[in-house]
């Protein structure tokens, strides 16, 4: 399949007065990839996903979605991405067909009902359709979260921790669900996490961030090695402690 | 601007007050308080006799227009503040919605709760103290449309005030309309108040409203002046709308900028 570029970032750049969340990174997803966004806490993660969105505004830099910068058609390009993160829960006093229903006309779906019922059968939740979301566990409301994450059937999907504080049956079974969706679609994904394993499972291509900046890039499975390392986590705790050291290291 | 999006901002305080009985409350409780307090001390008063003919008219159906107003500006502040409360902020602005189209989803719903409760409470002013707000006749439809815009634009502006200040400032959604019924004329004649704060009752749309609404049932009479009068309520109304809809807007942008939208809640503020 030919390389079809579904985000395109270019020398993004946030700053809140002095300090530099992110600091003119640059990278691309295509279609069918799943790209890891990777990095300690505060690392820049969050607010390069928050910026994607629209929700952040750059300091500089460009965005661009499927061709269109974010800056110009943000309403109009949204209706091709969506997202879910661990911080951003759906409103707990609504049921989870009113959720999806809400959110739904938000994304203006043709035949909503009807994708509605697919969502509910896909993620395993009809018996929880009339349930409100605050009394769902934390597996439920994963799914929940990732059925509205692709009501829209998004080119672009940016999932920030979708499997953070899940028992890891649950996490294997939300990422099943993810790269099934991914190659039946050839949606592109810009995935954060914190479990190194997980990254190795489902990405094409990991990007290491540390204090803003863009450290290092490559295949999950073969960087570690570049860099002289034993496993991804090594890696990743290698990048938190001494980002600086790691970045001039020159790769094996 | 998509109806479809303003209908899912609708819809969902909708849903949240079929699904929560004790949330009618906040649409119907104050105002039957309301006129049930004012109802009895007006009868109480209007026993006094000829001196105060006219009193019980004239005060409930302020009570029932200033209700009005009130409902439809702290509608929008209970609908905003829902989004403040459940943190929905990121799920919102993450997708197409415009905030334009937010701000109307708002209003949609400040409107039907209300007249909701405007219906519920003249229908108690009527069966209760045998008092009927049409008697303003065709009026009415100015008065309450001075009211609406009046009742949205303060219903943003304070919105814009906490969106910019953070949750800790939802304090604030209450006590303004108590504070601008002072210098609206709503218990007592402009004229009452002291010379130095006429100018400021005159800035006030909803105080047009109130001079007018004693002017027909005191005197029984259409004062020449009552359509100039109106018309600068309506007119001053337009314009607070309008620029408290650019302060939210303004305040919605920096927002985005300073990066609060993504995580909008007291701690962060």
């Amino acid at each position: 399949m030919a390389d079809q570029t579904i985000l395109n970032i270019a020398s993004l750049t946030k700053e809140y007065d002095s300090l530099r969340a992110v600091d003119h990174i640059s990278f691309s997803v295509s279609a069918g990839e799943i790209v890891g966004l990777l990095g300690p806490n505060g690392a820049g993660k969050t607010t390069t996903i928050n910026m994607i969105l629209g929700i952040l505004e750059p300091t500089h830099g460009s965005i661009e979605i499927m061709g269109r910068d974010i800056r110009t058609c943000g309403s109009d390009i949204r209706k091709y991405i969506n997202f879910a993160a661990v911080y951003a829960h759906l409103p707990a006093n609504l049921t989870v067909i009113q959720n999806l229903y809400i959110f739904g006309l938000l994304y203006e779906i043709e035949n909503l009902k009807e994708r509605i019922r697919f969502l509910l059968r896909e993620f395993d939740l009809e018996r929880f359709a009339h349930t409100k979301a605050g009394l769902l566990s934390s597996g439920e409301i994963s799914r929940l979260n990732l059925a509205k994450a692709i009501i829209n059937e998004p080119r672009l999907l940016l999932l920030d921790e979708p499997t953070a504080s899940l028992d890891p049956s649950i996490s294997r079974l939300i990422r099943e669900k993810i790269r099934e969706y991914m190659v039946r679609t050839q949606t592109g994904i810009l995935w954060t996490s914190h479990n190194m394993n997980e990254i190795e499972a489902v990405c094409d291509c990991v990007i290491f961030l540390s204090h803003g900046k863009m450290l290092l890039s490559g295949n999950p499975k073969t960087l570690p090695s570049e860099y002289g390392m034993k496993s991804l986590e090594e890696l990743f705790i290698a990048v938190a402690r001494e980002p600086l050291c790691l970045a001039h290291e020159v790769p094996a | 601007m998509s109806v479809t999006r303003i209908f899912a901002i609708y819809i969902r305080q909708i849903f949240l007050l079929k699904s929560n009985p004790t949330r009618l409350a906040t649409v119907f409780l104050w105002l039957v308080i309301d006129i049930i307090q004012w109802g009895f001390i007006t009868k109480y008063i209007g026993s006094f006799g000829e001196a105060t003919f006219g009193f019980v008219t004239v005060i409930l159906g302020a009570i029932l227009l200033w209700g009005f107003m009130s409902r439809i500006q702290q509608g929008i502040l209970m609908a905003f503040l829902e989004d403040i409360w459940t943190q929905n902020f990121i799920n919102f602005f993450g997708s197409p919605l415009k905030v334009s189209e937010y701000l109307c989803g708002l209003v949609m719903t400040s409107i039907t709760t209300g007249l909701a409760g405007f219906f519920a409470v003249v229908t108690i002013a009527g069966v209760v103290f045998g008092y009927n707000v049409f008697r303003i006749g065709v009026m009415l439809v100015p008065f309450m449309f001075i009211l609406l815009i009046f009742g949205i634009a303060m219903g943003v502006f304070v919105s814009a005030i906490i969106f910019r200040l953070g949750p800790s400032a939802e304090w604030l959604a209450w006590p303004i309309p108590m504070m601008l019924s002072l210098f609206a004329g709503v218990y007592f004649p402009i004229s009452t108040l002291p010379p130095l704060l006429h100018a400021f009752a005159k800035i006030i749309p909803a105080s047009y409203v109130f001079e007018s609404m004693r002017s027909i049932l005191s005197a029984k009479a259409f004062p020449g002046d009552l359509a100039v009068n109106l018309l600068i309520g309506a007119f001053l109304a337009l314009v607070y709308l309008f620029a408290a809809s650019r302060v939210f807007i303004y305040i919605y942008r920096k927002n985005l900028e300073s990066g609060t939208i993504a995580r909008f809640n007291a701690e962060a503020l």
